[in-house]
């Protein structure tokens, strides 16, 4: 029998093995409860569902740029401009749709191309120019700055009509429980068939598979997690449509990530770019599409936040917005060398981030000790990335 | 013993400038089948520009490359590929994140419908590690976390995806133990076996004694000698130096471009 995957015994050493070699979710997930646990005896407010709704509200736009930042950061690259770019894409909406009179659907295309644009722009930057991405990101960062201040022209302040279907559906559209429910089932239940087939495939073929065990767990544990999450937050709004828009786009970019061939280039392209070149793997286009697909993404991430404040002003998306986005994708377990990290783990920092900045604005902490907090969560994520590195290339 | 007529793969004249450095001067070489041909010599002699060769990392600049006696452009490592010519690289050009089946498929994953197919490409990675009865705990372990030999197997075994005639390892035993090396000279026993030709770059003639067929010695760019496979530690010592050694058997004359008469 082969050593792959020992079912039983060996589960514990395995995940033991995942969590030390970096490739594991498990210490964000602890690090998330902690917090969470520390904030919710300091102040019960903190859990009650009310504020958990407005928490994954807070947590989407950025989500959505930080997700964009895990795949730049996994080929091996930064994207120092999310946040310029997320001000400039609300600022098209915004103006678009109010001054020019553009459809609300029409202006948000259009911040999106901006998006495919400018990560086209960078993607040949980096491919062909060989330019370093931390330098001519920095450049993009003030370049769009100015372009956004320029799109808002003298007023600097847009107000959105609240009463567009779009200013709507971020701000007050949430999932019918009926629909959320349902939601539940569908992912639950594909999740189980996925595994299954996945097992009598593998099983078929005299490979080791996951035992029927596994399989239950796996599947009941998701079952209870989603059924809590959507239990919890129904007993006050709950789950808002750009919450369910980022959670989509996170399970897409999942499994572009994991199952298909230009996501293995991806890591393959990260991880040792001379290795994947000699091995056939096409690095411009792998490079250049990450680049798009985090600049679209970052202007997604602004368009959800002009629709969830309502405007489009000279503040949005400027401040540490990319530096959010950037931690929270390094806190969530992405390396910032390249090759390591999951879509989830977009998640998993916003939320950290979010809940620390939201935990501590209920304690009435001023802005000065939020900014600390985060930087020193940001720097301990920091090291234990470094310490794994470093582990692994002993 | 007899001579095939046409060799599978043969380099004739070929010469290669890096800048001022002449790494391969009017080079003629033959590949057969079934045959391993050991490519030695000192640091800098040319080995490893000569694999670059063949493997179509290095586009020669005078002279041709013929496989099966016919013209071939060689461009690059992935036309080299097409031709049925394999390389093995010294850097092994394998990705430490990635599982030992990843690597393998990377570049050429086998897939199903849209997505990736793992269990075909998982148990085409046991068949291949089977045949070359290489020892790998696990095929979902990262590469990081193998042994110099173990990766090295991985590196050939990717290689013969596709199954090649041609497999040329560039100095794959440099970095290894005792007993890897003999794991790797086994492997390359069995490429021969199953009717691959070999191309073996190494400057440990030592090591090539054991599987060569015949060892072409390579001194300052140009074909110095070729040998026989059981050709002595001390000759193949004097050709790669330039040493003399009074009454060394020599196979062919240096100056007739090592083709076997």
């Amino acid at each position: 029998m082969s050593a792959t995957g020992q079912p039983g015994a060996g589960l514990p050493g395995a995940v033991w093995q995942r969590v030390r070699g970096g490739s594991s979710l498990l210490p964000i997930v602890a690090a998330l409860a902690a917090v969470w646990i520390v904030l919710g005896a300091v102040n019960p407010a903190f859990l009650a569902p009310e504020n958990l709704v407005n928490l994954t509200l807070q947590s989407a736009p950025v989500g959505v740029i930080a997700l964009g930042v895990v795949l730049v950061l996994l080929v091996g690259q930064i994207d120092l401009s999310v946040g310029s770019l997320s001000g400039l894409a609300a600022a098209v909406v915004a103006v678009g749709s109010v001054t020019l009179g553009w459809p609300v659907a029409l202006a948000i295309l259009a911040a999106l191309a901006c998006g495919v644009v400018v990560g086209l722009g960078y993607g040949l930057l980096s491919t062909r120019l060989g330019l370093p991405s931390f330098v001519f990101t920095l450049a993009g960062l003030l370049f769009l700055a100015g372009v956004q201040l320029r799109v808002l022209g003298p007023l600097g302040s847009i107000n959105l009509p609240f009463e567009s279907w779009f200013v709507r559906s971020v701000q007050q559209g949430f999932l019918p429980t009926g629909v959320a429910w349902a939601l539940v089932a569908v992912v639950v239940v594909t999740s189980a068939v996925v595994q299954v087939t996945a097992r009598a495939r593998r099983r078929r073929a005299d490979l080791p598979a996951a035992s029927v065990g596994q399989v239950l767990v796996r599947t009941g544990g998701l079952a209870a997690v989603l059924s809590v999450i959507v239990a919890y937050l129904g007993a006050a709004r709950g789950i808002g449509y750009s919450v369910v828009l980022f959670a989509g786009l996170v399970v897409v970019a999942d499994v572009l990530l994991r199952r298909t061939r230009w996501g293995r280039s991806v890591r393959a392209v990260g991880g040792d770019r001379r290795a994947a070149t000699l091995a056939g793997v096409p690095v411009r286009s792998t490079v250049v599409l990450c680049f798009v697909a985090c600049s679209t993404l970052a202007a997604l991430g602004g368009v959800l936040a002009a629709g969830r404040l309502g405007a489009a002003n000279q503040g949005t998306g400027g401040a540490d917005t990319y530096l959010v986005a950037i931690a929270a994708a390094v806190i969530g377990g992405t390396s910032l060398f390249g090759g390591r990290g999951s879509a989830w783990s977009a998640v998993l920092g916003v939320l950290v981030i979010q809940s620390i900045a939201n935990g501590l604005t209920l304690m009435n902490v001023d802005q000065a000790a939020r900014y600390m907090v985060t930087g020193a969560v940001l720097l301990l994520a920091i090291i234990i990335d470094m310490l794994v590195r470093k582990r692994r290339e002993v | 013993m007899s001579e095939p007529q046409v060799p599978l793969l043969s380099v004739r004249g070929v010469s290669k400038r890096f800048g001022g450095v002449r790494a391969l001067v009017d080079v003629d070489v033959d590949v057969r089948e079934h045959e391993v041909l050991a490519v030695v010599g000192d640091n800098g002699a040319g080995k490893s520009t000569l694999a670059g060769v063949l493997a179509g990392a290095h586009r020669p600049d005078a002279g041709e490359v013929l496989l099966e006696g016919r013209s071939v452009v060689l461009d690059s490592p992935a036309a080299a590929r097409a031709l049925g010519i394999a390389a093995v690289f010294q850097e092994l050009a394998l990705v430490d994140d990635l599982d030992v089946v990843e690597n393998l498929f990377l570049g050429h994953e086998t897939l199903r419908g849209p997505l990736l197919d793992e269990v075909a490409m998982e148990r085409e990675a046991w068949r291949l590690l089977d045949q070359l009865a290489a020892s790998v705990p696990s095929v979902r372990d990262p590469v990081r976390t193998l042994s110099g030999g173990q990766r090295q197997v991985v590196a050939v075994a990717r290689a013969l995806l596709g199954s090649p005639r041609v497999v040329v390892l560039d100095e794959p035993t440099a970095s290894l133990g005792v007993r890897q090396t003999a794991q790797v000279l086994n492997l390359i026993v069995r490429l021969r076996e199953r009717g691959h030709a070999v191309v073996l770059v190494s400057h440990q003639a030592g090591d090539l004694q054991a599987v060569a067929d015949r060892i072409v010695v390579l001194r300052l760019g140009r074909v110095h000698d070729v040998f026989d496979g059981d050709a002595s530690y001390e000759d193949l010592l004097a050709a790669m130096t330039g040493a003399v050694r009074p009454g060394a058997r020599r196979e062919t004359r240096p100056d007739i471009r090592g083709v076997r008469r």
